[in-house]
Order: C-alpha cells, then structure tokens, then sequence
C-alpha cells in the first residue's frame, strides 16, 4: 500500500501505453533484460550474451520495449546504448492504473453485449444472442 | 472503442469513472440494471460471476460473488437508494473481505447524438479506505501482467 498520496494525481493514465506496458512485461526474456539495464546502460552486444539469443532477436525485444517506453536508446561510439526508463513502471503499479485495467476490462465486455443487444432480431432458426 | 478515464484526485476520498458507449442511454441503463444483463459483463475475465440478488428499486439489495476457478468467491453487496434511472442511480458498496468499509456509487448517463457517457463517482469513508478498497475490491491480480509486474518491480527495487 502507498504511504501517501504522491503517485496519484488527477492525470489519467493513457490507457494504450498502459497496455503497451503490460504486453512488454508479457515476456520472461523482456522481463530479464530490464533486470539488466537496472545496473546500468547496456548495448546490443552486452545484453545479448547472457541469452541464447541471436542479436536480431534481441533488437526486436528491445523495439517493444522503447515502443512501451520502458527504455530509451542513444549512441556512444558506434554503439547503441539501452536505458532504463523507471516512470512508466511505476505509474503501472500504482493501484489507480490497475484500477483503469479492471475497469477496462469490465466495459469492452459490456461493449460486446451493447453490441449484441442492438443487433437486429434473429431469424427463427437462430439462437438470440441475448436472452430478454 | 471508447476510452476509460479515471481520476482519483489527491486528498479527497473520491474516484471518477468516465466512458463513452456506441449504444443508446437505455440499453446502457438496462446494461446496469437487468441482472441477466449484468451478469454478463460486471464480473472480471478471470472470474465467475454469480449474482445472489439483484433488487434494483428503491431500497433494494444487491449481493453477487466472483469465483476464481479453484472455487474462491469474493462476495460484494451493498443497497440501490431511490429508484435507479438514467439521470440517477446511487447505490452503497461493501467489498466482503474489507466489511464496514462502504463507498456510496452514483451514476449519470448522459446521451449524445446516439452514444452514451457514463459518469460514475464513488465516495469514500476516508482517502486511506479509497485507495485500500479499490486495491482489495480487484481481487487478486486483476491480470498476469501485474502479477509479474509486481515481480519485476520488487526485484528492480532490490538491485536499486
């Protein structure tokens, strides 16, 4: 639980990147490579020696993350470097962005039987969607 | 698809739903009202949804349960206060695993050019029971996003 009221302010949290989050976090080897940029900026080369992974491969797992913006990307040298970027993780812990997902969730269903209960009647051999 | 927003404003005991629907006020309103209806769409993924009672009119209780597959049933009840209609539906809300801890719901919906906004405001009993009730009120992870979330941060805290 919160000790106070700091990580709430009156911003909603824009649901698409919310759900980019969670779908970046979906994976174990996405998950790994965060745990290692939290010691610090890591390149391509770096991180892909601890994965039995090609470096394509890796690439791509990193694109998913910038595009969830959990990491940003620079150049030292020729090398492209991968940073942590911790404030969409935490803005995804706090309980009011669970909250948006709960309640997300509730309404695409309740979307769906709207959907349902708007359609035209069925035929007769049909099974109604909706019992009335 | 309509966008959820929520705001949950610091140091008042309040939390605001807002959502936009492709559907009349009175489909909305029946969504939200008919149990048949709402069983279909309240209840989390994850869960079962089993409605005990549904007594929407003035006075009336409601009470239902969500149930995870190993069998766990969360209960919810609470009491609709006047009769529910599209312009006003309060009702109190007790989450069973927190008892005495109540939050009174109102919701508006206002139709515009054929789509609906539901405008939902719970009040709280104080800022501490608003952010404990939500967060118990999810049950258990509301996906496995969080749960591994909630893995990761705490390891990412550690090596900090």
């Amino acid at each position: 639980m919160f000790q106070n009221g700091a990580i709430m302010d009156s911003q909603p949290i824009r649901p698409d990147q919310l759900s980019a989050v969670f779908s970046a976090l979906g994976d174990a080897t996405r998950r790994a490579i965060l745990l290692r940029l939290a010691e610090g900026d890591r390149s391509v080369a770096e991180l892909h020696a601890p994965f039995a992974m090609s470096q394509p491969a890796i690439s791509r797992h990193l694109k998913v993350l910038e595009a969830a913006g959990l990491i940003s990307r620079r150049r030292r040298a020729t090398a492209r470097l991968s940073h942590l970027e911790a404030e969409p993780l935490r803005e995804a812990t706090a309980w009011l962005a669970r909250y948006q997902a709960f309640w997300d969730e509730r309404f695409q269903q309740l979307d769906a039987l709207l959907t349902a209960l708007q359609a035209p009647p069925p035929s007769p051999a049909g099974e109604p969607a909706v019992e009335d | 698809m309509g966008k959820t927003v929520i705001s949950a404003p610091p140091g008042v005991p309040f939390v605001d739903i807002t959502r936009a629907f492709e559907a009349p006020r009175e489909a909305v309103f029946r969504a939200w009202t008919e149990p048949e209806l709402v069983v279909q769409w309240l209840g989390p993924r994850k869960y079962h949804m089993e409605i005990e009672r549904w007594d929407a009119r003035d006075g009336g209780a409601y009470r239902y349960l969500h149930v995870d597959d190993a069998g766990n049933a969360h209960g919810f009840h609470g009491v609709f206060h006047g009769a529910p209609t599209p312009e006003a539906m309060v009702q109190t809300f007790e989450y069973e695993g927190a008892p005495g801890h109540v939050s009174l719901d109102s919701l508006v919906l206002e139709e515009h050019d054929g789509r609906t906004v539901a405008r939902l405001h719970s009040v709280y009993q104080s800022v501490a029971d608003r952010d404990a009730m939500v967060e118990a009120g999810m049950g258990d992870g509301v996906t496995e996003g969080f749960e591994r979330l909630d893995e990761l941060v705490g390891r990412l805290a550690a090596v900090a």
